[in-house]
């Protein structure tokens, strides 16, 4: 049997832009970046530097220019495009600035989505997402609909929602910016709680310092580049 | 993932009304206008439609048309009895007569004389009295229309209603006297004037002024014979025209469509009906999708396909084009059940009417939901990042 990958994610030489002519717009210039399973990887930097692309392209959402990107020894870009989409929805789970919670559906189900959709039936489904929200501390809100839960409740119905599956890598965007200190320490205690693991990784972009004590690792982004890693132990 | 499209689209209960009640009321559009057009259409020929028996009308070569009736001589009759595999025939008058009400008010009307010893062509569905009576002296029968319509007795006090035609009351047709015995249904008719059902020697006795009275000859023919050859034989022993019921109705029907205008206009009301019906059903249908893209992005992001969006977006769309047509269809078979028997405006909706709309909502709602699934396939998983 092969021994489980010692890391999650693995890109070298990342480039991406956007647009075309003297409107191009060099998101990414050359990333080398690792994410070691079992850590919690940040991504700092100021506005504009390339964080978002980064993740989305690690999550397999975004095609890099150039470069590569490797997640659990898979190149997401070599696969076909159905088989990409299936690996995702498999191995990543989001956590969004906004939550993106469908307003219409309870909690239960806003956290069953991953599961429904790699087909498991919706009462089981519904079973395995009352327990993912009580890991994050929600028992007794699985029926209430996200307009009825405050920002931090909203924000760890979406981490329910971003782990219910077990994913290999959960990528988070700012998920703390639409919260108070304290309730964003609160998230981020639940987010690494639920979602880093022996063979599981996190990586969160991120602009509030607040949280920075969480991170295993800081990866420094500034104009597409990795400008610096510090390490928190 | 289709219970949980469900949801989305049965969760905002304003907004899933809103698309509800707008293809409702395209529907409403599609359904009523050509309706009410095919029932304007039918009354052209309604006369035939309800003298229902006969196989073959013989008639003069010159009508073009059920209401342009060319006076025939009475030996027609008889020439056309004597033709070959002809089981029946009987004379029919058809002609405007001038009837004078108790008030002393003058009321145009459509007489019709049926054969004295068979009564064939007489209406089908009596109200009150019985079509035999009309053998009584002086006995006429008036269609409900116009019995509770324009031959209403004027009522007792200023401002009530006028009180309808029964049986016993009095009329006077060219200064002689008729008794009404009977007041039957009929298919309203396209000059929507009251029809008096009459024998055929009583109407020639009424129609004094005319010096041929025969309208038409309606013919049974032989069980065994075809009617096509019988009315082929018809036409080249006597020199008449000789037509089939389905034959005579497309005649007149055509009449109408090439000297009217009523095609044009009510043509060019249905493609606006059409037109606003399915810009409103798309856009609406449109909309609820752009109001949902960025879940459907996160969708996208998770690992949803693009089988499996498209089956979300097309089970909305039928649902709410299945409830909302199932609503407009509702409310115009309530305005047809309510404007039925009348001689005002009134609507004809037969199945073919009902399946043909339902295709073309169908079509509306599958169309709104392509140019959604395309607008959702185009977009970018990653784009649910941007908050």
């Amino acid at each position: 049997m092969a021994a489980a990958p010692t890391l999650a994610v693995h890109c070298s030489g990342v480039m991406k832009a956007y647009g075309s002519g003297e409107a191009r717009v060099h998101a990414l210039r050359g990333i080398d970046l690792e994410v070691r399973a079992g850590e919690l990887l940040m991504l700092v930097g100021p506005s504009g530097c390339g964080k978002t692309t980064l993740i989305s392209v690690i999550a397999g959402i975004l095609d890099q220019d150039e470069g590569e990107c490797v997640l659990f020894g898979q190149d997401v870009r070599r696969l076909a495009k159905n088989e990409r989409v299936v690996y995702r929805g498999r191995n990543v789970g989001f956590v969004f600035q906004a939550f993106n919670l469908i307003p219409t559906l309870s909690a239960a189900e806003n956290a069953a989505i991953p599961l429904l959709i790699n087909g498991m039936a919706m009462e089981q489904a519904l079973a395995r997402s009352v327990q993912a929200l009580r890991s994050v501390g929600l028992e007794g809100r699985e029926h209430s609909l996200p307009g009825q839960l405050s920002g931090g409740q909203q924000q760890r119905v979406a981490i329910a929602r971003a782990v219910v599956h077990s994913p290999r890598l959960v990528v988070c965007d700012e998920p703390t910016s639409a919260l108070d200190a304290e309730t964003g320490k609160r998230v981020l205690e639940v987010v690494k709680s639920v979602a880093v693991g022996p063979d599981r990784a996190l990586v969160i972009v991120t602009h509030d310092a607040r949280i920075f004590e969480f991170a295993d690792r800081i990866a420094h982004m500034d104009d597409g580049r990795i400008v610096g890693i510090d390490h928190n132990h | 993932m289709i219970r949980i499209a469900l949801k989305m689209l049965f969760g905002d209960r304003g907004k899933y009304l809103g698309i509800v009640t707008g293809i409702a009321l395209a529907s409403v559009l599609m359904i009523q206008q050509p309706g009410i057009m095919i029932s304007i259409f039918s009354r052209t020929y309604s006369f035939i439609t309800d003298i229902g028996l006969p196989d073959i009308w013989v008639m003069d070569p010159m009508v073009k048309y059920f209401d342009d009736s060319q006076p025939l001589l009475d030996t027609a009759l008889y020439r056309v009895r004597g033709v070959q595999g002809v089981q029946w025939a009987v004379p029919l008058y058809k002609g405007g007569q001038r009837l004078r009400l108790a008030d002393g008010q003058l009321v145009s009307a459509v007489m019709l004389g049926l054969d004295d010893a068979t009564l064939i062509g007489g209406p089908g569905e009596m109200l009150q009295g019985r079509l035999a009576d009309l053998r009584l002296p002086d006995a006429v029968i008036v269609d409900q229309a116009g019995a509770t319509g324009r031959l209403a007795r004027p009522a007792a006090t200023a401002g009530g209603k006028p009180v309808p035609l029964k049986v016993g009351d009095l009329l006077e047709i060219n200064d002689q006297r008729a008794v009404v015995v009977g007041i039957a249904r009929a298919t309203a008719t396209f000059q929507s004037q009251p029809i008096i059902y009459t024998t055929y020697t009583r109407a020639t006795s009424y129609a004094l002024a005319e010096r041929k009275l025969l309208s038409y000859v309606l013919v049974k023919v032989k069980p065994g014979e075809s009617a096509s050859s019988v009315a082929q034989r018809i036409a080249h022993d006597t020199g008449l025209a000789a037509r089939s019921a389905d034959e005579f109705k497309r005649m007149t029907l055509r009449y109408f469509i090439d000297n009217t205008s009523i095609l044009t206009n009510f043509g060019f009301v249905v493609v606006v009906g059409f037109i606003v019906g399915a810009a409103v059903t798309g856009q609406i249908f449109y909309n609820f999708t752009l109001d949902n893209l960025r879940y459907f992005g996160v969708f996208k992001a998770m690992g949803a396909t693009d089988r499996m969006l498209r089956a979300m977006i097309l089970v909305q769309a039928l649902l709410v084009g299945f409830v909302g047509f199932g609503l407009g269809a509702g409310v115009t078979a309530i305005f047809a059940a309510a404007t039925r028997g009348g001689t005002g405006l009134s609507m004809t909706l037969d199945w073919q009417l009902l399946v043909g709309s339902a295709v073309v909502v169908g079509i509306i709602v599958l169309f709104a939901a392509l140019i959604s699934l395309r607008r959702v396939k185009q977009l970018e998983p990653a784009e649910v990042f941007k908050s």
